[in-house]
């Protein structure tokens, strides 16, 4: 039996390799764009964002280590891209994020109506177009947390390596996030109300 | 900011998030679950943030363009 050439052999390995990693990326692009479309500051920054992300991944697959989280690897690129290009600074620099207390949109939401309320459905008097504005209003450092773990479903330990912060930045960072948001839905009631 | 000995349900507010995310230690979990057991004040907020969780989670999940998913499949290194 003629054996192929040991180079031939290594070339048609490589192919394959390269082909299973691109199918593996591409599966995960819808995942991939939920979550970079709250990353970046617009539908079409995210996008192009998107684009960029997968060309730079096709381009240096060799660095990603299989078995490891596939992605995390994407997402890493992707918010290193978000900063290179500035993207996230677009928004004037922050004042100090005003950060409610834990209990305070519960609260507002339960005072905006008088009768008896079920917590599972007081949720639904924040419209998608509040969620969507109060989010991008959060200031991008706890954005990108709350985007990754409560959006992203990743873990602290992979939003962690991603945005390359220790992890109990992360968690505090998340904390302070989502009190943040609460902050910024329970303006919006408050600005609608009135 | 502790209020534990003069304000349970203070106490218990900021223990809601750590709660959520299963990050108590097991006595702190015990702590907070004893309380909720008692306080239905605090039981319905428990409840809220955790449909909030995922309502925000359902309402910002914006499905990928179908143009977005062809331009990404485009982007693909033809074999030679």
């Amino acid at each position: 039996m003629a054996e192929a050439p040991p180079d031939a052999t290594r070339i048609a390995a490589e192919a394959r390799d390269r082909v299973r990693f691109e199918e593996e990326a591409l599966a995960l692009s819808d995942q991939v764009f939920r979550v970079a479309r709250h990353l970046a500051g617009s539908r079409e920054d995210a996008e192009e964002l998107v684009q960029e992300t997968y060309a730079r991944a096709f381009r240096s697959w060799r660095s990603f280590q299989p078995g490891t989280n596939l992605r995390a690897w994407l997402l890493r690129i992707l918010t290193n891209l978000n900063i290179d290009r500035g993207r996230r600074s677009q928004r004037a620099p922050q004042v100090q994020a005003l950060e409610a207390n834990d209990y305070y949109l519960y609260d507002k939401l339960a005072a905006s109506d008088g009768a008896p309320t079920d917590e599972d459905r007081i949720v639904e008097r924040l419209s998608q177009d509040d969620i969507v504005s109060a989010l991008s209003a959060v200031p991008h450092d706890f954005r990108d947390a709350i985007v990754l773990v409560d959006i992203g479903d990743f873990s602290y330990q992979d939003a962690a390596q991603i945005l390359d912060i220790p992890i109990g930045t992360v968690m505090s960072r998340l904390h302070r996030g989502r009190r943040i948001l609460k902050r910024e839905l329970a303006d919006s009631i408050v600005e609608e109300g009135s | 900011m502790t209020h534990s000995h003069d304000d349970p349900c203070a106490h218990c507010e900021e223990m809601m998030q750590p709660y959520l995310d299963h990050i108590l230690s097991v006595e702190e979990m015990r702590e907070a679950e004893q309380h909720l057991d008692e306080c239905d004040w605090c039981r319905r907020r428990y409840r809220f943030e955790e449909s909030l969780r995922v309502y925000v989670r359902q309402v910002v999940s914006e499905p990928m363009p179908v143009a977005l998913k062809q331009k990404l499949s485009a982007l693909r290194i033809p074999l030679n």
